[in-house]
């Protein structure tokens, strides 16, 4: 099973890559876009376990695969509200950033899901 | 080294490729281009890992939806300033890359002490395949073993819907969402906005039916469905409702109000919520279903077209 070596390391290189975006990136969209690479790691390291586990047939164990579904479904949800917050705060201030004349205090709080 | 092994190797580094790029990038406008060949690129890792139904989604929603939405957000970003003062420091950075390596390093040691006996519920998904009589184990999984997720996550799309309807400004408050769009009536994109829903309607119904048994199921057709009433919206051939018309709200509720009904008769039938009696279960799902896939293409477009931004009477 080198497919679930390989891709595994490609996930995980995935969810670094999107936590380091996250957290460095100071634009909102920039971070909403790292957010949902990270959040693809994620779902690809279900599918990997998932495809470890295949049995009786099944190439890839069907419950993490319903799982990623509705992950993917309610990630997209969740980016198109932010960005519909990201549109309105662009709109009433006429910039789109986070940081309100204390720079430091947007940055470390990001993560969270 | 197998040909199969050297392609899955090609594949995982252009896509880590990609996501580097799309991360560093200095222009917002590329990143958003390269997130979308990302998300299709790793539809393809799905299939290669066997799961094709989940490939569909990604393709057709983080791919598809995702990337018009992005690139849309990026298209009206880019008169936004960008402040210098908002990038963080070395000491920042290094410090996001630490702890960014640190949790890479954790879930590649997961990944490769794997035990070599898995644990896994595919042979009880097959055993039980009998109960609902289809026979996609996704769907099984979807609409009757976790049945409370999937019912759950529409609810869960249609509190976002009403976050990104509660953001109108007053005059626009239950109007149209995204501004009307208008296109040369002789154009390429109204060519192909007249051409492409009837095919992508039975393309995206086809996906939603074959899900009983094959891979497909109502999210992806859903989706397929969706970017076609958006490919009208785009075009100007047709205008997004007012979201205070009654009509669009029943259509949003449909999905997950039969969802809850049917999962409420599973008490008054006997075992328990969300039960179906395995001689009804068929129809039942099927109901359900079709009911879900008017809410999932409602809401998934209506999502995309953003927050009401002109009043109901224009």
């Amino acid at each position: 099973m080198t497919a679930v070596r390989v891709f595994g390391v490609c996930a995980a290189l995935a969810v670094g890559l999107g936590l380091y975006g996250l957290i460095t990136n100071p634009q909102p969209l920039r971070k909403i876009i790292a957010f949902n690479i990270l959040g693809s790691g994620v779902f690809l390291l279900f599918g990997v376990i998932g495809r470890h586990g295949a049995a009786a047939g099944v190439g890839n164990d069907p419950v993490p695969q319903a799982l990623v579904i509705t992950g993917v479904v309610v990630a997209f949800a969740a980016t198109a509200l932010a960005i519909a917050l990201l549109l309105q705060l662009f709109q009433r201030t006429g910039s789109a950033t986070l940081c309100n004349d204390a720079p430091r205090s947007a940055g470390p709080d990001p993560p969270g899901g | 080294m197998s040909v199969s092994t050297i392609f899955e190797i090609v594949l995982a580094a252009v896509v880590l490729g990609l996501g580097i790029w799309t991360t560093a990038v200095r222009d917002t406008y590329s990143a958003t281009v390269g997130f979308v060949v990302y998300g299709l690129l790793v539809a393809l890792i799905w299939v290669r890992l066997d799961a094709v139904d989940v490939a569909l989604t990604e393709a057709a929603i983080s791919g598809g939806l995702g990337g018009v939405l992005l690139l849309g957000a990026a298209a009206r970003l880019q008169d936004a300033k960008f402040m210098a003062a908002d990038t963080p420091g070395k000491l920042a950075c290094v410090s996001a890359a630490a702890l960014s390596l640190l949790a890479v390093a954790a879930l590649m040691v997961a990944v490769f002490l794997l035990p070599d006996s898995a644990s896994t519920l595919a042979p009880a998904v097959v055993a039980n395949a009998w109960t609902t009589g289809l026979t996609n184990p996704v769907t099984n999984v979807l609409m009757a073993f976790r049945a409370m997720d999937t019912m759950l996550e529409k609810v869960v799309l249609l509190l976002a819907l009403v976050g990104v309807w509660s953001l109108a400004p007053d005059g626009a408050w239950g109007g149209h969402p995204g501004p009307r769009h208008q296109a040369d009536a002789n154009g390429v994109l109204v060519f192909l906005a007249r051409l492409l829903p009837p095919i992508g309607m039975i393309v995206g119904i086809y996906i939603f039916w074959t899900g009983a048994d094959h891979p497909g199921g109502a999210f992806q057709g859903g989706a397929i469905l969706a970017s076609m009433w958006l490919l009208a919206i785009m075009a100007g051939l047709t205008d997004t409702p007012p979201v205070n018309s009654q009509r669009l709200r029943l259509l949003l509720i449909a999905g997950p109000g039969l969802f809850l009904a049917v999962g409420l008769g599973g008490f008054w039938s006997g075992a328990a919520f969300l039960s179906y009696s395995p001689t009804l279960a068929k129809p039942l799902i099927l109901g359900i279903e079709i009911a879900m896939i008017v809410t999932i293409t409602t809401t998934l477009a209506l999502l995309l077209a953003g927050t009401p931004e002109r009043s109901a009477q224009q």
